[in-house]
């Protein structure tokens, strides 16, 4: 389903994805992990298509140049990011906004948009998965919501725009433990086999509850080991510490005989 | 950025009211002298007091300076390059009936989405239509009078009811009060004039049209409205102008009364032709307009959505000389391009626990300049008076400006003021947050300004609040750059 290669993504002069490469299947969960400041969310920031990287690489998502398409357009296809910091938009209603997305996203697969009524029970179906009070319905997105909240409300959108593919950007960042087991929950209630995720997070302890098919850990822009679900336990044994220090020693240039003073 | 392109793109979208109409029509020579003032005062058959009362200001304006102090800037007017009479010309003589209007100007109010015949109207709202310098025809004038509301134009009123017009006119704007209601009491040829008696409440809102089509003229009309005790009345006013490349002027002055009890909600969208992207053309919308809570438990509500007009110099206000009586403002305005505004209110408190409440959003974008001005004066007799003003402020790209100058003084320390601001941008995050939703970038602009200014919004009458939300869309176009 999504098949990166070779991805490099600079902002000025600076390049913080130095060449990543990945294939996702349908029905898979992948987990990014990775220290602070290693290109975890510039990760999923450039496969939503924000502005102001520069991107160089290849990013095929069904088979399609994800690379080429807008914002909204990487929406229609099925791309969702659970965004790290959800945005606020006062005086916008929440089920409004996600009424408007759903129904512009319908439009332009060329499928009938949703009615208020319709859409209603719909979201009060959905809205159970996280367990959602209604009346965050009727207040503005994300506005005035605690850190928790504004996550449900995250899954919450995602369980309504039923997309493809998942991108959850530290999804558990700032989640007391039964809010996490919540989202976690909702999470695991979308994973279907036409589905994949990618799980970006720091922290093993969210792999506890959405348990991923493959683990990549990510270091200076790359992705430096790969492996199963047990990859993560190492990590929360031993710490990204050592994997920095064995990418340190690679990335330095090896000694050139009389050139030093 | 493209982000920025869209949006620069989005806020460059065309003026639909800018078509002119051909119309026959009966103008004044260019110019103003007491000669003019004369021939006006004639060509409305008015009585002698109504052209001493013009006179009286006419000499009163010759010794005034034009005011410098807001914040806005354009060339000098040249009072003398501007037409101060322009009425189209009726086809048939004699008094006309709203059977007998030109067909021409039916066919001009249909196109701006504004029926003259009454059967048509579902919505039940009386609508007083306003060319250049005349009224062409009041609706539902028959069953308003069923109830005794009198609502017609304002010549009309002066002809039939001159003792409500001598009674009230002035007595909340009087003509030494400001540059432009000076000029207007001078030289004003027509307007509304609605008076609710005692213990009405008016059955259907009521509205005004105001639409110039004639080039070089000034529009110069007066409204006043009157509610006696327990009365109340919802009054709307919708403006639009051809595009033209030279400034024209609307000096505008509206006087409200509100007696014992009563209620007046004034609602206004204002869109007049705001001139194109370099600021060339457009209305110079100077206007004065004022209520007056004379009454104990009175109540004054001022919306307005302004959109339109190269420049904007208004302050809705409201004197709170009634115990216990209540004002409110409740204003969006938004400057796109090279528009300019500088608005918002007076609240003056002088009877007892009067009460106000100042809403203010103000929206810039393109290189437009926004500056909300207000004044709330809590005289020494208004005990326990209260006020409360938000101001809050969005900024579209980085070449505009939002300038906020709140006046506060308070003579009695009973008094409990609170004035709160805010400026924001509308972020590349909220846009981006939209676009990965789905949303296109240009609906997902006009969503986050529509939420911004929901609060306003939602004090406007239904079916003006839907048409608010599409203008403001509309006159977004091309703002973040």
């Amino acid at each position: 389903m999504l098949d990166i290669k070779n991805l490099h993504a600079k902002v000025l002069t600076r390049e913080i994805l130095r060449g990543i490469s990945l294939q996702v299947n349908a029905g898979e969960v992948h987990a990014i992990m990775g220290p602070n400041g290693s290109g975890k969310s510039t990760l999923a920031q450039v496969l939503a298509g924000r502005d102001g990287y520069d991107v160089t690489g290849e990013v095929l998502y069904e088979g399609k140049n994800l690379l080429a398409m807008s914002p909204e357009e990487r929406a229609v296809a099925g791309v969702f990011l659970a965004f790290q910091y959800p945005v606020e938009i006062p005086g916008v209603g929440n089920l409004y906004f996600i009424r408007t997305a759903l129904n512009a996203i319908r439009k332009q697969r060329g499928l009938e948009e949703f009615d208020a009524i319709d859409f209603l029970a719909l979201a009060k179906e959905r809205m159970k998965l996280v367990e959602m009070d209604p009346s965050f319905m009727t207040r503005s997105v994300n506005e005035g919501f605690s850190g928790g909240e504004k996550k449900r409300n995250e899954i919450f959108q995602m369980a309504i725009l039923e997309p493809k593919l998942a991108i959850l950007d530290e999804t558990d960042s700032g989640l007391d433990i039964d809010a996490l087991r919540v989202v976690a929950s909702g999470v695991n209630a979308l994973r279907s086999k036409d589905r994949a995720m990618l799980v970006i997070t720091h922290y093993q302890r969210l792999l506890d509850y959405i348990v991923p098919d493959r683990v990549h850990v990510l270091a200076n822009g790359r992705i430096v080991r790969s492996g199963t679900k047990d990859l993560a336990l190492e990590l929360e044994k031993h710490g990204y510490t050592d994997i920095e220090q064995q990418q340190q020693l690679a990335a330095r240039p090896s000694p050139v005989p009389g050139g030093a003073l | 950025m493209k982000a920025q392109a869209e949006v620069r793109e989005f806020t460059n979208r065309e003026y639909k009211y800018g078509f002119v109409t051909d119309l026959e029509t009966d103008v004044v020579p260019r110019g103003l002298n007491e000669d003019v003032i004369r021939l006006i005062s004639a060509k409305k058959n008015e009585p002698e007091w109504m052209l001493d009362g013009r006179l009286k200001a006419y000499r009163h304006w010759l010794t005034l300076e034009e005011p410098r102090w807001q914040n806005v800037h354009y060339r000098p007017i040249d009072y003398q390059d501007i037409i101060y009479y322009s009425a189209p010309k009726p086809k048939t003589a004699g008094p006309k009936s709203l059977d007998e209007v030109d067909p021409e100007v039916v066919a001009m109010f249909n196109k701006l989405g504004i029926s003259l015949a009454e059967q048509e109207r579902l919505s039940g709202i009386a609508v007083d239509a306003i060319v250049d310098s005349v009224s062409v025809g009041t609706t539902f004038k028959k069953k308003l009078a069923e109830v005794g509301v009198i609502f017609c134009s304002f010549s009309e009123a002066v002809q039939d009811h001159p003792d409500l017009v001598k009674k009230y006119l002035g007595s909340v704007v009087p003509y030494t009060d400001n540059y432009f209601a000076t000029l207007n009491s001078a030289v004003f040829t027509d307007g509304s004039f609605c008076f609710v008696p005692k213990g009405v409440r008016c059955p259907m809102e009521l509205s005004t049209y105001f639409r110039i089509n004639a080039a070089d003229t000034g529009q110069f009309e007066r409204t006043l409205i009157v509610a006696e005790d327990g009365a109340y009345v919802s009054y709307l006013e919708g403006c639009t102008a051809p595009i033209r490349d030279k400034n024209q002027l609307h000096a505008a002055v509206v006087e409200l009364v509100a007696l014992e009890g009563a209620q007046i909600k004034y609602s206004t969208v204002q869109n007049w032709y705001p001139g194109d992207k370099e600021g060339r053309g457009g209305i110079y919308n100077f206007v004065t307009k004022r209520g007056k809570c004379a009454g104990a438990r009175s109540k004054i509500s001022w919306t307005q959505v302004e959109t339109g007009s190269a420049i904007t110099w208004k302050y809705p206000s409201v004197i709170l000389q009634g115990d216990n009586s209540v004002g409110e403002f409740y204003s969006v305005a938004l400057t796109n391009n090279r528009q300019q505004a500088d608005t918002g209110t007076k609240m003056i408190h002088i009877g007892k626990n009067t009460r106000s409440t100042i809403l203010s959003k103000g929206i810039s974008a393109g290189r437009g300049q926004n500056t909300y001005r207000g004044l709330v004066k809590i005289l020494k007799s208004a005990s326990g008076a209260r006020n409360h003003t938000q101001c809050d402020s969005l900024l579209l790209g980085d070449q505009c400006g939002a300038h906020t100058f709140p006046y506060i003084e308070v003579k009695n320390p009973t008094a409990q003021v609170e004035h709160e601001a805010s400026t924001s941008k509308i972020g590349e995050d909220q846009l981006f947050y939209c676009r990965q939703r789905g949303i296109r970038q240009e609906e997902a602009v006009s969503m986050i300004v529509n939420g911004f200014c929901r609060e306003v919004f939602k004090e406007l009458p239904m079916e003006f609040a839907v048409e608010a939300q599409k203008l403001l869309g509309v006159s977004l176009e091309g703002c973040v750059g």
